[in-house]
């Protein structure tokens, strides 16, 4: 069955903690073939990842204006 | 800043001495320990030591590093390692107030997704220009900051401690006895929150630059 965009979200979330099941994978990567959002909702999850770790090593500080 | 004025044409970043002889920056580096301390802790007392304790290591220390981005990426991680023991020795104290708090916070991505589960039309998450170059401006660490400020306290808490503190599940649901599954689901709603908050405040909006 199809995913909605809500369960999308929480697959592509919870992805960041455990292994999806093969199943799930398939499901999600079936949904974002179709869905310009969630496309771009995935990409920020792993860009806003990387902007917390930066944060995390003092991002701020190493910006002087 | 003092960087520019600085006689080592070689250093990129202030020298250590100057890191540690400008009285703002540590206040303001203090100042940001603590915030983020008493986040995971709730408790000012434990914030505070676990901070002071943090900075002393530092300040005994600073000869031996190249800038201030140098320091405080050291002092966060002693920090984050000493928040971190701290909330595995505490996982049996359970803080009521934040299981309630949890409660209250049910519905807020309803708005999000229409009836169906589908982004409503003006919520659709849109594609980030050059995501990349936004940790170099000081303005978007402000941005930053703010979003995560706004996020409700118990999701700001648990996304810290997952994504700042790098904490495994297991860990945070030991720590604040919540159960997987509760997990993350509050772990989703803050990764929905504070990429609507970053995109309205920043990646979606045209800037002159």
């Amino acid at each position: 069955m199809m995913k909605t965009c809500r369960e999308a979200t929480r697959l592509m979330s919870e992805s960041q903690e455990r292994d999806l099941h093969i199943s799930e994978q398939a499901g999600l990567k079936l949904h974002l073939a179709m869905c310009t959002p969630c496309r771009n909702f995935s990409k920020q999850l792993k860009t806003l990842r990387r902007i917390t770790q930066s944060y995390a090593q003092g991002g701020p500080e190493k910006v002087d204006k | 800043m003092s960087d520019q004025l600085a006689p080592s044409a070689s250093a990129t970043e202030s020298n250590p001495e100057d890191s540690l002889q400008n009285p703002q920056f540590l206040v303001d580096l203090r100042q940001q320990m603590l915030r983020f301390a008493s986040l995971q802790l709730q408790d000012t007392q434990l914030a505070e030591d676990a901070v002071q304790e943090a900075l002393m290591g530092a300040l005994k220390n600073f000869r031996s590093f190249s800038g201030r981005s140098a320091l405080k990426t050291w002092v966060f991680a002693i920090l984050k390692n000493k928040i971190a023991d701290t909330l595995r020795q505490r996982q049996r104290f359970v803080d009521a107030d934040l299981l309630v708090r949890g409660d209250r916070e049910e519905h807020d991505h309803d708005e999000l997704f229409d009836q169906t589960g589908h982004w409503q039309k003006d919520e659709k998450p849109k594609r980030w220009a050059d995501p990349e170059s936004a940790i170099y401006d000081k303005h978007f660490w402000r941005i930053f900051e703010a979003c995560l400020s706004h996020l409700p306290s118990r999701q700001a808490q648990i996304f810290m401690m997952r994504e700042f503190i790098e904490l495994e599940s297991h860990e945070i649901c030991a720590a604040v006895e919540i159960s997987v599954s509760n997990l993350n689901v509050t772990l989703h709603r803050a990764r929905l929150r504070l990429r609507e908050c970053l995109e309205d405040n920043w990646f979606g909006v045209e800037k002159d630059r």
